[in-house]
């Protein structure tokens, strides 16, 4: 991330991250997660399910800040997001 | 003469009438949420109950109509406080619906209908009892269910708790059929000390939330034990075709045969133990009377009159008439020759009794669509008429 | 030929998976599958449907709001919404159309101690059932009531209802819905609630925010959940999937925390509003009733 003026805090912020989980079986492919995530993280997937549904996958996984927004909308329970201890992401 | 204890317990001879001894009976025998509405002839109860439910820690709330009454019942029943509510033909009507799906989620609580003339709005302030049919086939689908008819206000009194325990056991709505003659009228009521008033209470799981499966029957037993919403079980129950976890299972016919059946048979099969009649005069009856409620009541005379003139007549009072008390008409029908049935009603309960007689032996109704009592010339008639006699005016 | 084993079924019903290794997968690992019947998922709502993001921003909330857990009854009724019930690992009920507000109160004034909440849809609250909400409402009975506002009646196939808006094309208004709808949030408060929010399922966070809000308040709490119902209603209006009605959310929700709900009318096309709309502080029912009794019979 660009910055005009370096915050005075820049070394103390530690930006989370996350890791996703995708339970594959219960996507419906309806694409929202993918749609909202902040980060653009994900986008969705050549596999298909058992009943026939693209999950999504998590193609710039570096870049989830584990905001939990996709485990908030996604409407089957199908993805979350585990913050990862200790990792920070780069801005 | 009265005296009032913990319980709620108004202990003592009373001159009472029917109503408020129904609301009685049930503060007696623990009932302590009433949820209704304003109905004629039934409004008394509400009254009652408005004013000695805060007084025992009950809860009285007076409902928008008769859905939510009913609603607020099954409720209330399921929060594991004995509920009840009371209303006539109009509101009777409304609540059928919610009788079903206290049914179908078998939910102990009691009903009164003080019936009045219908159909439609009808007689408000005058006796009927035209709804006895609908007692069993008013709401959709097949089930079963109990419905008591009571003579006299000791009799709504004494009925009334027991119709709490009736649900209890079988985990069903029951019925008190009662009238605006019973429930309007004032008469004798000794209401007996806390401890010969039986008190029964619904069955409670003994297996941990874990192992507990809302509507899983034990082999031997008709009804699942009963866990409430606040007590950590996390029950689900639903008006739809239910399996043993309270799921639904709609795709699932196995489900329905075996949900419905034991809904029937839990009170069909168990009717040696529910079925209560009152025979009088019947050892040597060549004709006999066959009524309920208050028709019963005012069949008496007439049966005396006949007695009288020598026919052998006797009565056999329905106090249960759902479950239809098959047995009993049979074995009557195997001993008379004739049934006269007085109802004040154009023919509902003969049909069972003409059902059960199969041809065996005649069946009279003495119909009266409502609005009073039967004229007793029309009852000793109709008795003549069956011991073969002429018939006077 | 049936067998009956008595009344017992002879097997359990589950849905069907491939293989065990699946089934294992599938349940348990997702943070909200402890306070879901996971045997019962995956859950039968379209896909696209925003039920799915109701219930978790639903579950979401009742962990935020500390209630005990054994204590929350929930209420539901008829209708796709009224499926939540059988999802949630929680005393729940799923009761006759319309009246699950009356079965809701039942409950609470029988045992005060229960936190009960009726999460149904727009058809099952206040059209079948819109006397019992506003009764309740003005009674300022002590329950949380999630309305889910798709504009139709989805599990019926996709009727006319008494949100639907003017000019809605439903399979009963197929030349265009005439009648005028109601504002559930301006109902709500009309009738006396003290806490209205309406959000989208977009909107997750500011949702989830408010039902904490809501489950916390004593008396009769609203929070309109504006859904998309891609089968039964957006694919009659150019939204055939759940995303573009979210799309649409987006572009035509606007924010305004304390506006009149009397000025939010939805219609097809212009302005969302959504927001907090009420939050006063107005004894309850139980409260009233305690009082009045506590004044009269000293008790």
């Amino acid at each position: 991330m660009k910055y005009w003026r370096e915050p005075l805090d820049l070394k103390d912020i530690r930006v989370p991250h996350g890791e996703i989980h995708v339970l594959v079986e219960r996507c419906k492919g309806c694409g929202w997660c993918i749609e909202y995530c902040p980060r653009g993280v994900l986008e969705i997937s050549s596999e298909i399910n058992s009943k026939g549904y693209h999950p999504p996958m998590a193609a710039k996984a570096n870049a989830c800040v584990s905001c939990g927004l996709c485990e908030l909308l996604c409407p089957e329970f199908a993805i979350y997001v585990v913050e990862m201890e200790g990792e920070v992401v780069l801005l | 003469m009265s005296r009032e204890n913990h319980n709620g317990v108004l202990s003592g001879e009373f001159f009472m009438q029917g109503d408020i001894a129904c609301a009685e009976g049930a503060i007696c025998v623990g009932c302590r949420f009433f949820g209704g509405y304003p109905i004629t002839p039934a409004t008394e109860v509400a009254q009652r109950m408005s004013e000695r439910l805060p007084l025992v820690d009950g809860v009285y709330i007076q409902m928008e109509d008769e859905l939510a009454s009913m609603n607020a019942v099954l409720g209330a029943s399921w929060a594991g406080v004995k509920a009840m509510t009371a209303t006539s033909g109009p509101g009777f009507s409304l609540m059928m619906e919610n009788l079903g799906l206290g049914i179908m989620m078998e939910t102990p609580c009691v009903l009164v209908n003080v019936q009045r003339g219908g159909p439609s709005t009808g007689l408000p302030t005058l006796v009927g009892q035209g709804d006895m049919m609908q007692a069993q086939w008013g709401s959709h689908g097949d089930y079963a269910i109990i419905a008591l008819a009571p003579s006299s206000p000791q009799e709504l009194f004494d009925l009334t708790i027991h119709a709490f325990n009736l649900a209890e056991t079988y985990r069903t709505p029951v019925l008190v059929m009662t009238d605006a003659e019973v429930g309007h009228m004032t008469e004798k009521v000794v209401i007996p000390p806390p401890d010969e008033i039986k008190t029964l209470s619904r069955r409670k799981p003994d297996v941990s939330p874990d192992e507990y499966q809302p509507y899983h029957v034990a082999s031997g037993e008709w009804t699942p034990p009963m866990a409430v919403a606040g007590e950590g079980y996390r029950i689900h129950t639903t008006g739809l075709t239910h399996d043993e976890r309270g799921y639904p299972a709609t795709g699932d016919d196995q489900a329905q045969w075996v949900l419905v059946q034991r809904l029937i048979d839990k009170i069909e099969k168990n009717k040696q133990d529910i079925v209560m009649v009152e025979r009088e005069g019947l050892d040597d009856a060549k004709v006999a009377v066959v009524s309920y409620g208050i028709a019963a009541r005012t069949a008496i005379w007439p049966i005396q009159m006949a007695r009288q003139e020598g026919i052998r007549v006797g009565l056999l009072r329905l106090v249960t008439v759902w479950p239809f008390p098959d047995e009993q008409i049979r074995e009557l029908v195997g001993q008379v020759k004739a049934i006269v049935v007085p109802e004040i009603n154009m023919g509902q309960i003969v049909r069972e009794v003409e059902r059960c007689a199969g041809g065996q032996a005649e069946v009279i109704l003495v119909p009266h669509p409502g609005g009073g009592i039967h004229d007793p010339q029309k009852v000793l008639n109709a008795i003549r008429k069956a011991a073969g006699r002429k018939v006077e005016d | 030929m049936l067998k009956m084993n008595g009344y017992r079924l002879d097997k359990t019903l589950e849905t069907h998976v491939e293989a065990e290794g699946l089934k294992e997968e599938i349940h348990g690992c997702h943070p909200m599958d402890d306070l879901l019947r996971t045997d019962r998922l995956p859950h039968i709502w379209c896909p696209g449907c925003g039920l799915g993001t109701a219930l978790t921003c639903f579950l979401s909330a009742l962990r935020k709001s500390d209630l005990n857990l054994d204590k929350v009854a929930v209420v539901s009724g008829i209708g796709c919404t009224g499926r939540v019930a059988g999802y949630v690992r929680l005393d729940s009920f799923h009761t006759t159309h319309g009246r699950a507000i009356p079965f809701a109160t039942g409950l609470k004034l029988a045992n005060p101690e229960l936190k009960v909440v009726v999460f149904s849809g727009d058809g099952d609250l206040v059209t079948i059932g819109g006397n019992h909400f506003i009764h309740a409402a003005r009674r300022n009975m002590d329950i949380a009531v999630i309305c889910v506002n798709n504009f139709n009646y989805g599990m019926t196939g996709g009727q006319a209802g008494a949100t639907t808006p003017i000019g809605g094309i439903t399979t009963t208004s197929p030349y265009g819905n005439y009648e005028y709808p109601f504002n559930v949030s301006a109902l709500a408060k009309a009738s006396g609630a003290v806490y209205v929010a309406r959000w989208t399922v977009l909107h997750a966070r500011r949702l989830a925010r408010s039902m904490t809000e809501a489950l916390l308040k004593p008396g009769f709490s609203l929070v309109e959940v504006i859904s998309p119902c891609p089968t039964g209603f957006g694919r009659r209006h150019k939204q055939r999937q759940g995303l573009d009605t979210l799309r649409y959310y987006h572009e035509h929700g606007v924010i305004r925390h304390g506006a009149d709900p009397h000025e939010t009318d939805i219609g097809l096309g212009g302005a969302l509003i959504e927001g907090k709309f009420v939050d006063v502080d107005k004894p309850t029912f139980l409260e009233q009733r305690v009082r009045r009794l506590e004044q009269v019979l000293n008790r």
